[in-house]
């Protein structure tokens, strides 16, 4: 068994300026986390952070921990929320989406 | 964490958490929930009429690309035969408002929807880059939402449409909600809670409705169907429908995420997302307190309800951008419609009906203060707009509330209580023929302002709009 997880990363709603003006990533992160547990979503967004954002501006995307309010998130098109939120464990090729709903309409 | 199933064909993975309800389901039950919950809110309010010409605000955000497809989708399944057009404001902002015009362009081509495109230069001679070169950036809100108003009505008079809707969704309302109580602004809270404003002279038109009332732009009516979607539904519909639309905050408006209402909204949702619609209603059940022109408390806001006109100005300011990141720099914002008030302050708060509520006994004390308040009821078609009755000797329901508004306080308590009411003037502005209580509408104060202080160039810009 690989030691990483490979999944697509999308980011919509101005997000992807944050990530290079880039939408969507390939990437590949680690199995387990430093302290050996599987890696969970919540691990992600510090992943992401930490090795993907090439901009300061953190606050449009994270907010103490956590994902800022009003920025949803989408694990294979569903609904964090009905997946367990920061709890869920990565799976292989998953498919997580980023949509920012603070700007205008 | 085993999936759940949708609870309303209980077959395909839920994919959405309703917030509304904490109801999960599958996207295309999803998507005929919204659409049918949309189409609920327009017949309940009788929003349209059949045959009738609608210009659909489209700045190519989130909001308004939804609320185009929407419409589309509803007037093709119910056969309500409405005209759509859509209606697009160029504020002259390169690098924001450009793109987003792309993407307008875009959903007209995909909806085969018409497209007209207004802009504040054609308009007024200024874009919204030479308005902030000139004054910079603080402020520069408050011209754009003032001019973007009329210039909305003015092109759906161009398009001969009587009636624009825009994609206000039920977080911008709850947040309009919330500011204004923040501020103690109860008329302001109540016209931000109608589903439908409308000038009196649309109102009376849509009344008789066998004349044919030609369009001019001062009678062109707003309303905002989506006011009970949450904004998040509303990013889910066009995720997965695949709607293409712009998103990238203003760039002349202030650095979002700080303290604001819209933040608040945010983490009250969090924690219990049935509030944003609580909200909302609690706001209209507030604007029901509100008393109207003869003194009495309204009922409930249906669409003959008829609040509007200049001082909406300022609240289309705070409404315009989208978000509230306008109003994070709130001091400076303040500051500038504190002036601007006081401007108009000087002409015996003409376009506001003054209404001398009775002295009643609250918390033991006397409150004799003037209200300045907008009101235009057509419960009664014959509604005076000329002086107020002032029932100051006779009982009160006891739901009357005293207001004292922003001016109100600033002017101190002089309030001359027998100086007789001033006439509630809705005429048209000298300069450029806007509806306006004012002799000088709003925006060709702004313009005025911005002419003198303009660099002199080989050619002269003449004045107001």
């Amino acid at each position: 068994m690989s030691d990483a997880t490979d999944l697509t990363v999308e980011f919509t709603g101005g997000l992807e300026m944050l990530f290079s003006d880039q939408r969507k990533h390939r990437i590949s992160i680690p199995r387990v986390d430093r302290t050996g547990q599987p890696s969970n979503m919540g691990f992600l967004i510090r992943w992401l952070c930490e090795n993907l954002m090439k901009d300061s501006r953190r606050e449009m995307f994270v907010l103490d921990d956590s994902v800022r309010p009003g920025v949803l998130v989408l694990i294979n098109d569903a609904d964090w929320e009905l997946e367990g939120e920061a709890d869920y464990e990565i799976q292989p090729n998953d498919n997580i989406v980023f949509v920012s709903t603070l700007h205008g309409g | 964490m085993p999936p759940h199933i949708c609870e309303v064909c209980k077959v395909s993975r839920a994919q959405i958490l309703r917030p509304r309800n904490h109801a999960r389901v599958c996207a295309p039950c999803f998507i005929s929930l919204f659409e049918s919950e949309v189409a609920e809110t327009i017949s309940s309010t009788t929003l349209f009429q059949p045959g009738e010409r609608v210009a659909i605000g489209a700045s190519g955000g989130k909001d308004s690309t939804v609320l185009a497809s929407v419409l589309k989708t509803l007037n093709d399944r119910h056969g309500w035969n409405l005209d759509l057009v859509l209606l697009s404001v160029d504020e002259g902002i390169t690098g924001y408002r450009d793109h987003s015009l792309e993407a307008v362009k875009r959903n007209s081509a995909d909806l085969g929807l018409p497209l007209k495109i207004v802009s504040y230069e054609d308009l007024y001679g200024w874009s919204m880059d030479q308005v902030v070169a000139q004054i910079g950036k603080k402020g520069n809100c408050t011209y754009c939402g003032v001019f973007r108003r009329q210039a909305l009505d003015r092109g759906a008079a161009m398009l001969n449409v009587g009636h624009v809707v825009t994609g206000h969704n039920a977080d911008d309302v709850a947040e309009t909600v919330l500011m204004n109580l923040l501020r103690g602004d109860l008329p302001r809270l109540s016209r931000a809670t109608s589903i439908i404003t409308s000038t009196p002279s649309a109102a009376r038109a849509s009344v008789a409705r066998d004349e044919k009332a030609e369009v001019t732009f001062t009678n062109v009516k707003r309303s905002k169907p989506l006011m009970y979607a949450y904004e998040k539904e509303i990013v889910m519909y066009a995720h997965h429908k695949k709607l293409d639309y712009f998103s990238t905050e203003c760039l002349y408006s202030p650095e979002a995420f700080r303290g604001s209402a819209r933040t608040l909204i945010k983490n009250l949702e969090r924690i219990r997302p049935e509030s944003i619609l609580d909200v909302v209603r609690s706001g209209v059940d507030m604007a029901k307190l509100v008393p109207t022109g003869d003194g009495k408390s309204q009922g409930a806001c249906t669409k003959t309800k008829a609040p509007e006109v200049a001082a909406a100005d300022d609240e289309e300011a705070d409404g315009g951008c989208g978000t509230s990141n306008s109003k994070a720099d709130g001091n400076s914002m303040a500051a500038m419609e504190k002036k601007l008030q006081q401007d108009a302050q000087a002409e015996a708060d003409g376009n506001e009906t003054e209404v001398k509520l009775p002295s009643q006994s609250v918390n033991g004390q006397r409150h004799d203060r003037d209200h300045t308040h907008e009101a235009y009821s057509s419960l009664s078609p014959s509604a005076k707009f000329d002086g107020q009755d002032h029932d100051r000797h006779t009982t009160q329901p006891t739901t009357t509330v005293p207001i004292r508004t922003k001016q109100e306080k600033k002017s101190g308590r002089k309030t001359n209580r027998d100086a007789p009411a001033p006439k509630q003037r809705l005429g048209q502005c000298e300069r450029c023929g806007y509806l306006s209580s004012q002799a000088v509408c709003k925006a060709c104060v702004l313009l005025e302002g911005l002419n003198k202080a303009r660099p002199r160039t080989g050619v002269e810009v003449g004045d107001g709009g």
